[in-house]
């Protein structure tokens, strides 16, 4: 038996640290962009190799067990049916070993709820079944729009070639500096939806009536994808969220061109404005 | 009763009912048993279709087989019906042929009542299945059914709340019975630390259900108020609280994972022993970990709810609870494997079914332990990572478990063995049929991919395909156990009254099949 554990730990080492560096997130956890993130995807491989040490111990006893202790085999039953003993270990051990992967978690826990003392603040709110942004304080102040989704409906309902992005993308969306501190308030209009971005490590929902919030700090520039986690009824798979995370350079221009777009949207005179409300619509 | 003379009774037998009457107005623990399980059966076929059409519109990304609305009413349905048609009524109909015999009773403490509990069920049942068929289609809310999505349901909605109302009056009844049962009837001499484990775990079983059906009543009683009658129980504008109808329903629904599993650990600790011809490991301890698992279930209900936004405190408080619970379910299993340990292990299908529950169920829990620290699970709540963990437990735990159980008891209700070949061929298919299906959603969910979506990136296509394949197989190897137990029953081998020379309880002192009465004068226990 023992020796089967010993064994088994490089074993399953290794067999982690191979799924881990499979660059693409095909097994595991999307690569993580900020520090939490980061924390929850160590704290994921940690513990999938705790689990692991634990399953192939305790089930290779149990193999162990099933192909030499057969009737077939010759085995004569033995009549034990208690040991106070091993049963106070097997009960204060995994108290331990619980102990330990508590401490971590904590940690990571105080520190996503830690929203206080943001660069930026964004406010998503949930739509059946669209997300609508406002920024709401900091670089960007004032600047809102609506982000649906933008794959074509022949890709979905059709033959047509599906993208590389299907069903993740949107026209209008999220754009922040890297590096700074963006602080999400989610709500809803309608029904609970839920915030995520996996590369980000923040999954928020957005409850009617009601404010919640949730943090990021994006490390790397780049494009990150997520989708609504929270069932909201038909078109629930069919609202993305698409975060673009660029220099502090890029972001001021892109606040500049928000900033026009909006006051063009302003201008034209309100008759035309209703007009064009109504079309939309 | 006692005042009828005892030929007297006996000659009552002699004309009970026939053909469908029987059926409709028995109030022997044996035919409502029966009853049980060939509707739980019904309704695991059933639910097993809705599951299949959910697989074979995710085989491919894009829309192919059905449509967004249609899909959203397909997985909800398929988890209220596998829920609350399937695995629960499964549990009670063992309860009920197998509690009086193995504590030596005569039938449940209350006879017409147990009538009643399981003749609700297939009203209740139409009336949800029903909902597929009138205006604006079933309830699309999820099983959970969320508020305030599930306000803006069709008719169907109230329809699945009234099915649920009745199953659960029924659950309700079902329970008393089997607490009366156990505390007032078990034979002289059988102490309650020396009764069989089974009966040990549904007695904790029917207080938890005692105590949470009830709440879930309350919960889409609520639904149906805001809906109809104008209240504003969840409506943030009426000054309620979207997030109290989670709170609610998961003080239910935490339990109620308990409910579908505690049974299934009862019937896992019968049959180990039997197969390894050797006493059950730690006993006692077996009875205070189901307690204590018991207990802190319903400590635990908000780490569903961990992304809703709860304080810090909170989310810390719902994380240590839920960790805590691993430990007893820890001692399970080693006592389990301990068990085993330097016995004389054969492998018949019921023995398979076990080590199989232990096996995956055990993987189930470490994806449980992995899911209840607080950050990973705000990562992977309402993934596929989700969905994986809870049918490695609920498919692998409890309906593997049944199984077992069925084989197991199979020779003591038909009085034939039944096809052993047959079953070691079902497990088979089952248990890998049952991972291609399940392992590959660890991996989507890992990666990002929401469950409850009818259509998905390409990058997930591949393990869709493969996990649709799997629950194609899945579900024809059901077929197999459906063979072979309509085979066992139709005929066979003839069975001993001890068919499983390991075996121990009252069960294998009466003849196979059971009498229909049995234990008339009360065996002693020493």
């Amino acid at each position: 038996m023992r020796h089967t554990t010993r064994a088994s730990v490089p074993l399953a080492m290794a067999f982690v640290a191979n799924a881990a560096s499979a660059a693409d997130a095909r097994y595991n956890l999307q690569p993580p962009v900020t520090g939490v993130a980061e924390q929850i995807y160590g704290m994921h491989s940690m513990m999938l190799v705790i689990c692991l040490v634990i399953f192939v111990g305790v089930f290779g006893v149990m193999f162990w067990s099933v192909f030499r202790h057969r009737k077939s085999k010759g085995a004569v039953a033995a009549h034990f049916h208690e040991n106070t003993a091993v049963e106070i270990a097997w009960t204060v051990v995994p108290v331990l070993i619980l102990l330990g992967m508590a401490y971590p978690a904590t940690k990571t826990v105080i520190s996503m709820k830690d929203t206080s003392n943001p660069d930026i603040t964004i406010k998503a709110t949930g739509y059946q079944w669209m997300w609508g942004y406002d920024y709401i304080k900091g670089e960007g102040e004032g600047v809102r729009f609506i982000s649906t989704l933008s794959t074509p409906r022949d890709q979905i309902e059709g033959g047509a070639a599906k993208g590389a992005n299907y069903l993740l993308e949107v026209d209008n969306p999220v754009v922040v500096p890297v590096g700074k501190k963006i602080r999400i308030l989610t709500t809803a209009n309608d029904v609970i939806h839920a915030w995520w971005v996996p590369a980000f490590g923040v999954k928020q929902d957005a409850i009617p009536g009601f404010i919640r919030d949730t943090w990021f700090r994006a490390e790397k520039e780049g494009v990150y994808r997520g989708n609504c986690a929270e069932l909201c009824g038909k078109e629930h798979g069919f609202m993305p969220i698409e975060v673009h995370v660029v220099s502090a350079a890029k972001y001021a221009e892109w606040v500049v061109a928000q900033k026009k777009r909006m006051a063009a949207e302003a201008q034209p005179a309100a008759a035309q404005a209703s007009a064009n409300t109504a079309a939309a619509g | 009763m006692s005042a009828i003379p005892h030929g007297l009774e006996h000659g009552h037998d002699h004309h009970h009912p026939s053909g469908l009457m029987r059926w409709i107005q028995t109030t022997n623990h044996k035919d409502i048993g029966t009853m049980y399980l060939i509707f739980s059966f019904i309704m695991f076929l059933s639910g097993g279709v809705m599951a299949l059409t959910i697989r074979a519109e995710l085989f491919q990304p894009g829309l192919q087989v059905v449509q967004p609305e249609f899909f959203n009413q397909l997985t909800t349905m398929h988890g209220l019906v596998m829920v609350f048609g399937a695995i629960m009524p499964a549990f009670v109909g063992f309860a009920n042929w197998q509690i009086p015999l193995m504590i030596g009773a005569s039938d449940m403490a209350f006879a017409r009542m147990n009538n009643w509990s399981f003749w609700l069920l297939p009203p209740a049942a139409i009336l949800l299945v029903g909902s597929f068929f009138v205006p604006g289609g079933a309830s699309a809310a999820g099983w959970t059914l969320y508020a305030p999505l599930s306000i803006q349901m069709g008719m169907g909605m109230d329809m699945a709340i009234f099915a649920i109302h009745i199953m659960g009056i029924s659950s309700i009844m079902g329970a008393i019975n089997i607490v009366v049962t156990v505390l007032n009837m078990r034979a002289p001499g059988m102490t309650l630390m020396k009764m069989p484990l089974f009966c040990w775990t549904w007695l904790i079983t029917a207080y938890l259900l005692i105590a949470v059906m009830p709440v879930l009543a309350g919960a889409v009683t609520m639904i149906l108020t805001d809906r109809h009658f104008g209240t504003s129980f969840f409506n943030a504008a009426g000054g309620g609280d979207p997030v109290l109808y989670q709170h609610v329903f998961w003080f239910f629904g935490h339990p109620e994972v308990y409910i579908m599993i505690l049974p299934a650990f009862g019937i896992v600790s019968q049959v180990i022993p039997t197969f390894a011809r050797k006493p059950l490991f730690g006993y006692a301890s077996m009875v205070y970990a189901t307690a204590s698992i018991a207990i802190l279930s319903f400590m635990v209900w908000a780490h569903h709810m961990f992304t809703t936004g709860m304080p810090a405190t909170g989310q810390l408080f719902f994380m240590y609870a839920t960790m805590l619970i691993a430990v007893p379910t820890g001692v399970k299993v080693f006592n389990w494997v301990a068990t085993m340990w330097r016995g004389s292990m054969t492998f018949e299908a019921p023995m398979l079914f076990s080590v199989g529950f232990l096996f995956v169920f055990t993987m189930g829990g470490f994806t449980g332990l992995i899911c209840a620290i607080a950050p990973i699970d705000i990562q992977i709540q309402d993934t596929y990572y989700v969905v994986a963990h809870f049918h490695y437990v609920l498919v692998a735990g409890s309906l593997f478990a049944l199984f077992s159980g069925a084989y197991y008891w199979l020779p003591k209700w038909t009085g034939h063995m039944y096809d052993e070949r047959l079953g070691k061929l079902h497990f088979w298919c089952s248990i890998i049929f049952f991972n291609i299906t399940f392992f590959p959603m660890h991996f989507l969910g890992l990666a990002g991919m929401p469950r409850r979506i009818p259509d998905y990136n390409p990058m997930f296509a591949d393990f869709n395909a493969i996990a649709t394949i799997g629950a194609f197989g899945f579900g024809l190897s059901q077929l197999i156990f459906l063979f072979t137990v309509i085979k066992c029953v139709r005929g066979g081998e003839k069975a001993a009254a001890k068919p499983w020379d390991g075996a121990e309880g009252l069960e294998w002192t009466v003849p196979s099949p059971a009498p229909y009465h049995t234990f008339e004068e009360p065996p002693q226990v020493k």
